[in-house]
C-alpha cells in the first residue's frame, strides 16, 4: 500500500515537470535539457527560503519564478546567439549545477525540521485520520490546479501562438510574430513549471541533492511519449491528463522494477532502458498504423 | 507604391559559383497594381517575393515602402501590412490546430496575442459565412484539424486566412502549383475575387502562363534576375500571348 502512495505521490508531483517537458518537446519541438537543471534549481530555491523561515507556498513562487529566468535564458542563448537549441540547453543545464550548488550552499539540504507545503497552511487543515494521504491530497490538488491553468492558457490567443510556433513557425512569421519571442515564451512557462514540481519534490522527499535532476529529462519525455501515444485516438482526454496518467504509469513501472528485486543504483538504467522500449513501442505503434491505412 | 532599388543578390559571394542572381534590380510596383510574374527556372521569381518580405538577406539596394526604407526591417515586421500564400499548402495554416482556430489566430494578426480566449464567439459566424463562400463544404467542418483536410482545401483556409484582417500587400508564390487543376481554377477564381474585393496591391508568381495572361493588369517575365517583358494596362490586354508564349519557351529551354 506504501508502495502504491509513494507511486501516485511521485507521479503526481513529477507530473507537474512532465507539463514542461510537453510544451517544449510536444508543443515547441524543441529538445529541451535545461529540465535537468531547473528541476534542481526550483529544489533549492525552495528548500533555502523554507530552511530561512519564509512561508513553504511562498517558497514555491519563488521556485516558479527562477526556473522561469533559467527557461528564457536557454531560450535567449537559441534565438538571439542562433546557438541550436539542444546545445542551448546543455549550457544552461550545465551553469545551472554550479548555480544550485551556489543557492544550497552545499550537495545536500534537509528539510525534515521544517514545515513544507505537505504539513502547513491547507495541509494543516486537513483531518488527521487521513494523515497518511496528506501528501498525496495536496500533490493531488497541486497537480490540478497546474492542469487547468495549463489548458486554460493553451486556450487562449497566446496560447494559439504557442502552438503555431511548433506546428508552423512560418504562420507565425507571416501573422507579423516574431517566431523567437514566441518560443522564449514557452521555454519560460515550460521551465517554470519544471522548477515548481522541483520545489514541491524537494518537500516531500524532505532534502534538496544537487544531483536529483540527473535523468529528469529522461522521466520528463518518456512520460509524455506514454501518456500522449497512449491516448492519441480518444478524443476526451485531453493531453495534460494523458500526461498526468503516463506520470503515475512511468514511476509505477520503476517503482515495479524496484520492487521486484533490482538494486536501487541500478534506477538510472532502467529508467533508460524503459526509455528504449517506450521509444520503440510508439515506434511499432507508428507502424502499424500507417500499414492500416 | 513599393521601390526596390538596385537590388543585388549574389549567392556563393566570393566562390568559385558566386552567382549574381540580380545584379542592380529595379522595379516599382503601383498602388492597386496586380503583378503576375512568370520566368524560367532560376530566374529570380521566389527570390524578388523574398526580398520584398525580408526573407532573404542581400547583398545591395533598397526596398522603398510609401517613401520609406525598410531594407533593415525584420521580416516579420513587414507582415504586418503583407500576407502570403506559399506553394506548399502546409506553409500557411496550422496542422495540428482546428479550421477554427487557424481562423482564430489569423483574424487576431496585428493586435496582441493575450491571456483573452484564443477564439472569439462573436466571430465564428464571419468565419463560417467566409469558408462557406469557398463552396468546400469547410464550415460544417469547424473543428476539424486542418492537417487531415485536402491540399486544395488547405490552400484555400491559406488564402482566407492571408486576408482576413486587413493588409495593403499580398504575395502569392505558386499557389496553385501543386494542386489538380480543377482546385487550381477554383483557388484562382477565388484569388482574384478576393483581390478586387479588397483592393489589394498584388504581386503573383505562376508558372501558369495562362493565368499570368488572364489575370492581373500587369506582367512581368523574368530571366536570368532581369526582367525582359514588363507590360501593363492595355499593352498587356493587347498582347498576343502567342507571342508571349514563344518568348517564355524559349527562355524556359535556354
Amino acid at each position: 500500500m506504501d508502495i502504491i502512495i509513494g507511486v501516485l505521490e511521485q507521479g503526481l508531483i513529477y507530473a507537474i515537470m512532465a507539463f514542461g517537458v510537453y510544451i517544449t518537446y510536444t508543443i515547441l519541438d524543441f529538445p529541451d535539457l535545461t529540465v535537468d537543471g531547473s528541476l534542481p534549481l526550483g529544489a533549492a530555491v525552495s528548500a533555502v527560503l523554507i530552511t530561512k523561515g519564509v512561508n513553504p507556498y511562498l517558497s514555491l513562487l519563488a521556485a516558479l519564478g527562477c526556473g522561469a529566468v533559467a527557461g528564457f535564458l536557454t531560450g535567449f542563448i537559441h534565438v538571439k546567439f542562433k546557438v541550436r537549441n539542444l546545445l542551448a540547453s546543455i549550457i544552461m543545464m550545465t551553469a545551472l549545477y554550479s548555480v544550485n550548488l551556489h543557492i544550497a550552499g552545499k550537495a545536500n539540504l534537509a528539510l525534515f525540521d521544517f514545515n513544507t507545503i505537505f504539513n502547513s497552511g491547507i495541509g494543516a487543515l486537513l483531518p488527521a485520520s487521513l494523515s497518511r494521504y496528506h501528501t498525496l491530497i495536496i500533490a493531488l490538488v497541486m497537480v490540478v490546479i497546474v492542469k487547468i491553468a495549463l489548458d486554460l492558457y493553451l486556450r487562449t490567443k497566446s496560447g494559439y501562438l504557442l502552438r503555431a510556433v511548433g506546428d508552423n513557425p512560418v504562420l507565425v512569421t507571416s501573422l507579423a510574430k516574431n517566431n523567437g519571442s514566441v518560443k522564449i515564451l514557452g521555454l519560460t512557462i515550460a521551465n517554470a513549471l519544471v522548477a515548481l514540481s522541483g520545489a514541491i519534490l524537494a518537500q516531500q522527499q524532505r532534502f534538496f541533492e544537487a544531483t536529483m535532476g540527473i535523468g529528469a529529462v529522461v522521466i520528463g519525455l518518456a512520460t509524455v511519449i506514454i501518456g500522449t501515444n497512449m491516448f492519441k485516438n480518444v478524443r476526451f482526454i485531453k493531453s495534460t491528463t494523458a500526461v498526468i496518467i503516463g506520470s503515475i504509469l512511468y514511476k509505477g513501472c520503476v517503482a515495479g522494477a524496484i520492487a521486484l528485486g533490482m538494486n536501487a543504483i541500478d534506477l538510472k538504467l532502467i529508467m533508460a532502458i524503459l526509455f528504449l522500449v517506450i521509444l520503440i513501442v510508439s515506434r511499432e505503434r507508428k507502424k502499424k498504423v500507417k500499414q492500416n491505412a | 507604391m513599393l521601390e526596390l532599388r538596385d537590388i543585388t543578390k549574389v549567392y556563393g559571394l566570393g566562390t568559385a559559383n558566386e552567382n549574381y542572381l540580380f545584379n542592380r534590380f529595379n522595379l516599382t510596383i503601383q498602388e492597386g497594381d496586380f503583378i503576375s510574374v512568370v520566368g524560367s527556372n532560376g530566374s529570380g521569381k521566389t527570390s524578388l517575393l523574398n526580398v520584398i518580405c525580408g526573407s532573404i538577406d542581400m547583398e545591395g539596394g533598397q526596398v522603398i515602402l510609401a517613401g520609406k526604407d525598410i531594407t533593415k526591417q525584420a521580416d516579420f515586421r513587414r507582415y504586418e501590412k503583407i500576407g502570403r500564400v506559399y506553394q506548399d499548402p502546409s506553409m500557411g495554416t496550422c496542422p495540428q490546430m482546428t479550421i477554427l482556430e487557424n481562423m482564430s489566430l489569423a483574424d487576431n494578426k496585428n493586435k496582441p496575442y493575450n491571456l483573452r480566449s484564443g477564439t472569439d464567439k462573436k466571430r465564428i459566424e464571419v468565419y463560417r459565412d467566409r469558408l462557406r463562400e469557398l463552396n468546400l463544404g469547410l464550415e460544417d467542418k469547424l473543428d476539424v484539424k486542418v492537417g487531415s483536410l485536402s491540399g486544395g482545401q488547405r490552400q484555400a483556409i491559406a488564402l482566407l486566412m492571408s486576408v482576413l484582417t486587413p493588409v495593403e500587400f499580398l504575395i502569392l508564390d505558386e499557389h496553385t502549383a501543386s494542386l489538380d487543376p480543377a482546385t487550381a481554377e477554383l483557388i484562382m477564381q477565388l484569388t482574384e475575387k478576393i483581390v478586387i474585393e479588397h483592393r489589394l496591391t498584388t504581386v503573383m508568381v505562376t508558372h501558369n502562363l495562362r493565368y499570368a495572361l488572364e489575370y492581373g493588369n500587369r506582367l512581368l517575365m523574368l530571366h536570368q534576375g532581369a526582367s525582359v517583358i514588363d507590360i501593363a494596362g492595355e499593352e498587356k490586354e493587347n498582347a498576343v500571348s502567342e507571342d508571349i508564349m514563344r518568348l517564355f519557351n524559349r527562355i524556359s529551354l535556354e
